[in-house]
């Protein structure tokens, strides 16, 4: 987790603050959604903790050395019940299992990023994902700074977000039953986001009656494993499924 | 607090430990590979559309329908934030919308 933004490096020497200056402007404007995300999302996980009986200072901490939304959710389940690091860590570990996934998909535009790419892992979040997937830097801006301011406000938002709402749910006392509810509306928009774009619906269907079908089988304390593994098989079938049915269209037309 | 401050600190030490894995592994082990497994390139493709079907159902897990309120303050939430979702493609206003929409509803009409 290197955060020294003006460490200069040897082979880049001669390039100074201006270019960096250049890329944070770039990468700004592509943040500004976040920055409302991050701030009402961080707001409520900073209330909720509060609520749990954990001060501002432990919801900095979290925000700022896990940096996982969905984790840190999660992780409020795990501070209110009988201390468990074991199974708290094969939840983790499940949750941000569509992390491999990021990660995957970044290998090419993360390769070159010299001492940023500790910290470009590090802050590979849902959304530092996405518009790191949607967007390039422009002529003349370095894309490993692009990437690294993006990560980087990200990372600020999610903080003085959660850090707000720390604050805020000591200062007005409300009735926040049900406010859990924001990570269910974040997942199921998500969700619809991603039914919209077509080509993952059969993938979407399959994560969805995996699941029902694991949770009435196994129970909810330990349908995730079991569901997590019917996917993974039954989007591997699909594939051949799909790889069989062009081989016989490519092999029907001459 | 529930847990003591050392716990904490562990718990704290586990959500970094399973979050870093999960993000740092691919790097890892595809540090040298020039292309990816074509295998590995399809599921990274696929399976983030069924993750996140997973993680709606894992949010809902504790739901059960023979409860007094049948899980409708859930599924009128959920109904509500597709066609809100679907409507006006507002993020924010989508999650604020449902989250609020649930806390009346389990606070008032279904208390």
């Amino acid at each position: 987790m290197t955060m020294n933004i003006d460490d200069p490096q040897p082979a880049t020497k001669t390039e100074k603050a201006p270019k960096k200056m250049d890329a944070l402007k770039a990468a700004f404007p592509h943040t500004i959604p976040v920055f409302t995300g991050f701030t009402f999302l961080g707001l409520a996980y900073g209330i909720l903790m509060y609520k749990s009986g954990y001060g501002v200072g432990w919801t900095f901490l979290f925000s700022l050395l896990v940096f996982a939304g969905s984790g840190q959710y999660l992780a409020i389940t795990f501070l209110t019940t009988v201390f468990n690091p074991l199974h708290a860590l094969l939840m983790t570990l499940m949750i941000n299992a569509r992390h491999l996934f990021y990660g995957i998909s970044m290998l090419e535009r993360y390769r070159n990023t010299g001492k940023l790419k500790p910290y470009l892992i590090f802050g590979l979040c849902d959304e530092t994902f996405s518009i790191a997937c949607t967007t390039k830097a422009q002529e003349g801006v370095e894309d490993r700074w692009f990437l690294f301011f993006i990560t980087l406000l990200d990372h600020m938002y999610w903080i003085f977000g959660s850090v707000l709402g720390g604050l805020l749910g000591a200062a007005i006392p409300f009735n926040t039953t049900g406010l859990d509810f924001v990570l269910t509306a974040l997942f199921t928009v998500i969700f619809v986001d991603q039914w919209k774009k077509q080509g993952g619906r059969r993938s979407a269907a399959i994560g969805i009656l995996s699941s029902v079908a694991s949770l009435l089988v196994f129970g909810p304390d330990g349908f995730l494993l079991p569901a997590m593994a019917v996917i993974l098989v039954a989007l591997s079938l699909l594939r051949l499924y799909d790889k069989s049915r062009k081989n016989i269209i490519e092999e029907s037309t001459p | 607090m529930t847990l003591t401050p050392l716990q904490t600190l562990a718990i704290i030490g586990t959500a970094i430990a399973g979050t870093m894995f999960t993000r740092f592994l691919p790097f890892f082990l595809f540090r040298k590979a020039k292309s990816n497994h074509p295998y590995i390139t399809d599921l990274g493709r696929l399976l983030p559309y069924a993750v996140i079907g997973m993680l709606v159902v894992y949010c809902l897990r504790n739901v059960r329908f023979d409860s007094p309120t049948h899980g409708l303050p859930e599924g009128i939430a959920i109904v509500s934030i597709v066609i809100l979702h679907y409507w006006k493609e507002n993020t924010l206003l989508s999650i604020g919308v449902g989250t609020g929409l649930y806390m009346v509803l389990i606070q008032t009409v279904f208390a």
